[in-house]
């Protein structure tokens, strides 16, 4: 390494100043959620949003998780959270393995017309919501899932649809066509090669969209408050709610801690798997 | 198996996603448009078409004006500081810098957080008893005031920053990973004919990157006409109906204030400005790659 001039080493402080202050910029939400949600109310008064409690306060979490009143129920976050829990497994598994098939058939057994039907669902990634919301309510009804968790689960699975088959028709777009042909030539057929050549190659890509859907259904407001009903209400919703319960006091400790219980799940993932998360971000954007 | 089978069975497997995809996609949205054609209110009624008049009612409404207008402010804005702060981040974290896996985590982490869940931590911080300006205060700084989230003509300044915070990230890591699709000797061959980098990245690097950059304005530019969750966290629309957007205005029309009819026609006019903008996108972006399979 060459010694660096004067200006050069200047400016290698200014980046760190620059990237450091940014840290600070994207942390600070975070370090005033949990310093708050540790806090009791007189901490909260004195104090200011940087002051770090006196101590590990677990009771904010306590009251957040299962004693928190909505209105006038006061069991906390935990029903919608298990709300949430029982509405998003199902939905993700459903529309990932759908969008697997789907994009299995559009990558290597297109057809005439595939490619352009194709194009045209590609427009339900980008729909604004709104416009199903009014027809669907309705059909809910006609079905008898309305307010319902199972209801929400269809609605995610055909909302998450052309996303989920967008992912897996370009990622199986990349799989050498030689290696299909081979096993066609061989006498496998359509399943026989689906389970036994593309699915041992597809763990990348399955995780990326079971990341991407988790993500998105867990942290699904419109959905959650125009189609559940009070037995069914997703975390989102509960915690809007919860955070907007007029009452003489406000319990800033307790919403704080309510917020970082409902963002848990998708943060713990983010860190555990962010390479995957990230992939998805980038899919999403560039499409095609 | 029959040949036969086989040839259909594709098309079998995949009938189901488009069948339902199609009505789910293309079948409400029709719906839609009826249901903004009749006289709807509390329920759905099909038997009182009136045409367009929910469509001029919706345009003579101030509060839908003003929704447009808070939509208009928040995108630019939003938009604009999103690319800005994210193009900014990628530049410097491409200056083969010290821990930059750690820093672009830390970047990118609001994406994985649900805007309400962000929404109400931000609602904390500007409130302006005790957030921003009582740590202002206490840092010596007595004559700060800082209460935008309460005043009707400055809270939705308040959505913008809040939006900004949760997706510079993201187009962070679009850019970055456009950059490190360049060439490092386009730069060299630029260093050694004198360029400063500054200029190296106004006038090399940034038009190389220009795809990028416009995939990114469309991404955000229709996330920000369909926002909504971030704003009813964050301001629930208010004070008043001061920061309402399409988004919220099409929710609360529809099943708070039983005008199902109206909302319909709102959110046909979100529809047509999302279609506006993503549907030549779209096109080009299919046709511009080659069909080779």
């Amino acid at each position: 390494m060459t010694a660096k001039t004067l200006p050069q080493q200047l400016a290698r402080v200014a980046i760190y100043a620059v990237l450091l202050l940014a840290a600070a910029f994207f942390l600070a939400p975070l370090y005033v959620m949990l310093a708050t949600s540790f806090k009791d109310a007189d901490e909260i008064r004195q104090g200011n949003l940087l002051s770090l409690p006196g101590s590990l306060n677990f009771d904010a979490w306590r009251a957040a998780w299962s004693e928190a009143c909505t209105g006038t129920d006061c069991r906390g976050l935990k029903p919608f959270f298990w709300n949430s829990v029982l509405m998003v497994v199902p939905a993700v598994l459903i529309s990932t393995l759908w969008g697997a098939l789907n994009g299995y058939v559009l990558s290597l057994w297109k057809f005439k017309g595939s490619e352009l039907l194709f194009g045209l669902m590609l427009f339900g990634v980008f729909m604004p919501f709104q416009v199903v919301l009014l027809p669907m309510s309705q059909i809910l009804g006609w079905l008898g899932i309305s307010s319902s968790v199972g209801g929400l689960i269809l609605v995610h699975c055909l909302a998450g649809l052309a996303g989920t088959t967008l992912f897996f028709r370009n990622y199986y777009a990349a799989i050498p066509k030689e290696l299909v042909n081979a096993a066609r030539i061989d006498g496998a057929g359509f399943w026989r090669i689906f389970f036994r050549i593309i699915v041992p190659l597809s763990t990348p890509i399955v995780m990326v969209t079971l990341i991407w859907q988790f993500t998105n259904i867990w942290n699904d407001f419109l959905f959650g408050v125009a189609f559940s009903g009070a037995d069914s209400k997703p975390i989102t919703v509960g915690l809007n709610n919860m955070v907007n319960t007029t009452s003489s006091v406000k319990a800033y400790n307790v919403d704080m801690a309510a917020a970082v219980i409902a963002g848990l799940p998708t943060m713990l993932i983010y860190v555990l798997a962010g390479q995957y998360f990230v992939k998805g971000l980038t899919a999403g954007a560039v499409k095609g | 198996m029959s040949r036969t089978f086989e040839t259909v069975l594709p098309k079998l497997v995949i009938a189901p996603a488009f069948v339902l995809g199609f009505a789910f996609i293309y079948g409400l949205m029709i719906w839609n448009s009826v249901l903004s054609m009749t006289a709807s209110r509390m329920l759905p009624n099909y038997e009182t078409f009136v045409g367009p008049e929910q469509y001029a009612k919706l345009w003579e409404m101030d509060r839908w004006w003003l929704a447009l207008k808070n939509l208009g402010v928040f995108s630019v804005l939003y938009v604009g500081g999103s690319l800005a702060l994210g193009m900014a981040l990628a530049i410097v974290l491409d200056q083969k810098v010290r821990a930059e896996g750690t820093l672009r985590t830390i970047y990118l982490y609001p994406m994985a957080l649900s805007f309400i869940v962000t929404g109400t931590a931000w609602k904390w911080m500007l409130n302006p008893s005790l957030g921003l300006e009582k740590l202002m205060h206490d840092l010596g700084w007595s004559s700060f005031t800082f209460d935008w989230l309460v005043q009707g003509d400055t809270a939705i300044y308040c959505v913008v920053i809040a939006g900004i915070w949760q997706s510079a990230g993201f187009a962070m890591a679009l850019f970055l990973a456009g950059l490190r699709g360049i060439d490092d000797s386009l730069i060299k061959a630029a260093q050694i004919d004198g360029a400063s980098l500054p200029l190296i990245y106004w006038r090399v690097i940034l038009p190389i990157l220009r795809p990028v950059v416009f995939s990114t304005l469309m991404v955000l530019s229709h996330l920000s006409i369909k926002s909504f969750d971030l704003v009813m966290a964050l301001t629930g629309g208010g004070p008043g109906f001061s920061t309402d957007v399409p988004a919220t205005f099409m929710y609360v029309m529809s099943f708070t204030r039983g005008q199902i009819g109206l909302g319909a026609a709102s959110a046909t006019m979100m529809l047509a400005t999302v279609a506006a903008i993503v549907v030549p996108y779209l096109y080009s972006e299919l046709r511009s790659k080659p069909h080779d399979r």
